[in-house]
């Protein structure tokens, strides 16, 4: 077993990237296969796999992520802007640029915990939101928010000669457009590598020490260890994921707004990775999929279309169904995504996973009453694969 | 035998309560010194003063020749000294073995390591170091299982596993055997002699005079923030004003 496990850690990757880049194949059934959505599906996975390395791990809940995807954001269109229309440098400098920023806010934030740093996360969060609204207008356009246009230097490309002919530039990888399939597959290889990073982080002694200090914080201390810098080291860590997601979002579609910032934007993530199941591998992107697929496909259903699928019904009953089932559609899918989010937490507080772990659990029960436990010992620590 | 732990003039108050009251106390290197006093005598808040969860108002606390007030617990740990607590005090939401595994993890790699690329599955030698461990204080069967499952009894002996497998200089021992049925608390005090021959050496604080008299090789009486008496088991259960303020007490 322990001979096979660095093969393991291979083989879920593998495993993982096919399940990903078939999305367009198996996704098609729920109508969720078009490009928009698969990478937004991608992006927020990279976005989530981050923020579970922080809460899912350690269990410090921060309420201010989504300040890290703005500054990820912000950073790759200036680059666009100032460099070259090629995402890779964009990508890896706002990665590197949110690094930092999650450096100087994580070394003030991570003096407390429990709520104390929840509430210093999302004040930073909204000031972050706040300075890039209004003093930050010349960096940030303000409420416009940040745009390509064509007098933009693009200093890199001038040299190797690019020219634009008419309207925007269009981003691209080493000539690759970054629109429709393509751009999907692009953010499937990025989420496959951070899924690769996450599960090694996950399966090292660095990443048992996080989930030790999930588990009791004070004990750590008196074991010999410092729990600051581990802390302190996976904020940065999570930072620049939500910075790589940032990056990413600005690649595809090449502008960046302060919404992006918002705390409802950082509760979203908060939202995905509990609904999914937090400290969990999987989790989080399942819950990243649930939610942004609710998003597009509930808030895009409207009357007609509930009309159309209730047209079976009497006419008196088919306008009280669709008056009722209205209120959960279109504009109101985030009560739908809220009913769907009390029923996860109240009957299933590890999230879809704790589901799926315990249908798991049932077949195998069922299967054979002699489980043979292996070696696989170390896993305890709520980590499914 | 030079002494190895020396508190010197070490007082704490709380408010208005004066919890020690210039305690002075050598520990020599090897063996095994028992504190026993009356509950409120402030037992393990010199425990406490040792170990870096309380700050002494006055007084020194030198381990093996250095300082330790105003050390950081991480670093009290790395000179040497470990402490064994009262309510256990473990990873309950992880194995047993993993338990085990942190504190040898904890003595390899210091105060911090960022490896977050190194393979948990190839810790081979922490593993087994762990494991032998948990062997040693006959919990090796349960590895696999969440600390926060198993009982009382065995939460304490999983935490003195973790204790020595730090391979101590000194080991704090508070109430080692609280909450154990007889059975047990033999099965611990056998363990302890055991370790007593490897050399590490221990400081218990206890109420079970049992449990002190079989171990210890000097004992040293708190009451009411003072230590009222020291000397050989023998010493002390002759001497009239422990009799007095604590053996007379309560009848153990």
């Amino acid at each position: 077993m322990n001979k096979l496990s660095l093969r393991n850690n291979y083989v879920a990757t593998l495993l993982f990237a096919a399940v990903v880049l078939s999305a367009p194949i198996w996704l098609a059934p729920l109508g969720a296969n078009y490009p928009d959505l698969l990478q937004k599906f991608a992006i927020f996975g990279i976005f989530a796999l981050g923020y579970n390395l922080l809460f899912g791990a350690t269990g410090y809940l921060s309420f201010g992520h989504a300040a890290f995807l703005g500054i990820g954001s912000y950073t790759a269109v200036w680059c666009f802007k100032l460099f070259t229309m090629n995402i890779l440098p964009a990508v890896i400098m706002s990665t590197l640029v949110s690094g930092m920023f999650a450096l100087l806010i994580g070394y003030i934030c991570l003096r407390r915990s429990g709520i104390y740093f929840s509430i210093l996360t999302l004040a930073f969060a909204q000031m972050a939101y706040s300075l890039a609204y209004s003093v930050l207008t010349p960096i940030t356009n303000g409420e416009t928010g940040l745009q390509l246009t064509q007098q933009d230097p693009r200093y890199i490309d001038a040299i190797a000669g690019v020219v634009v002919q008419d309207g925007l530039p269009s981003t691209n990888l080493f000539g690759l457009s970054v629109n429709g399939y393509s751009g999907f597959y692009i953010c499937a290889v990025v989420l496959i590598l951070a899924f690769f990073v996450s599960l090694k982080i996950f399966r090292s002694p660095y990443g048992l020490k996080l989930a030790a200090i999930k588990s009791n914080q004070m004990r750590m201390q008196y074991t010999g260890f410092n729990t600051k810098p581990y802390l302190l080291s996976v904020f940065v860590i999570s930072g620049m994921f939500a910075g790589l997601a940032g990056g990413l979002l600005a690649a595809i579609d090449p502008l960046a707004g302060a919404e992006r910032m918002q705390w409802t934007a950082s509760g979203e993530i908060v939202l995905m990775t509990i609904l999914g199941g937090a400290g969990t591998l999987i989790g989080p992107l399942l819950g990243v999929v649930v939610i942004k697929y609710f998003e597009n496909i509930f808030s895009a259903i409207n009357e007609s279309v509930l009309h159309g699928i209730f047209s079976f019904l009497p006419d008196t009953l088919e306008n009280i169904v669709v008056s009722v089932t209205g209120l959960f559609v279109g504009e109101g899918w985030h009560l739908s995504l809220g009913l769907v989010f009390m029923l996860v937490v109240v009957f299933l507080p590890g999230g879809i996973m704790q589901a799926l772990s315990a249908i798991n659990q049932r077949i195998k029960q069922y299967k054979s009453g002699d489980s043979t436990p292996t070696e696989s010992d170390t896993d305890s620590k709520g980590e499914q694969q | 035998m030079s002494s190895l732990l020396e508190i010197k003039g070490v007082n704490k108050s709380f408010g208005g309560l004066n919890a020690l009251s210039d305690i002075n106390l050598e520990i020599e290197d090897g063996g095994i010194h028992a504190i026993i006093g009356p509950n409120g005598a402030g037992k393990s808040t010199l425990l406490n003063c040792c170990i870096g969860r309380l700050i002494p108002d006055t007084g020194s606390v030198t381990f093996n020749g250095h300082n330790m007030v105003g050390l950081e617990p991480h670093d009290i740990n790395h000179a040497g000294m470990v402490r064994v607590f009262q309510t256990p005090e473990i990873f309950p939401s992880l194995s047993l073995l993993v338990n085990v595994m942190l504190p040898a993890f904890a003595q390899r790699d210091g105060v911090f390591k960022f490896n977050p690329f190194a393979d948990l599955y190839a810790e081979k030698d922490i593993r087994d170091r762990a494991m032998a461990e948990l062997e040693n204080v006959g919990l090796a069967h349960a590895y696999k299982e969440k600390a926060e499952t198993i009982s009382r009894g065995d939460k304490r002996r999983l935490e003195l596993a973790m204790g020595l497998v730090q391979k101590p200089k000194l080991l704090l021992l508070d109430e080692p055997t609280a909450g154990m049925a007889r059975h047990d608390t033999n099965r611990t005090i056998d363990l302890l002699l055991e370790i007593k021959k490897t050399g590490v050496t221990k400081v218990i604080i206890e109420h079970d005079m049992h449990v002190v008299f079989s171990l210890a090789d000097k004992i040293s009486v708190l009451a009411q923030g003072a230590i009222i008496a020291a000397g050989t088991p023998d010493e002390i259960k002759g001497n009239p004003v422990v009799i007095e303020a604590y053996l007379g007490g309560e009848s153990e």
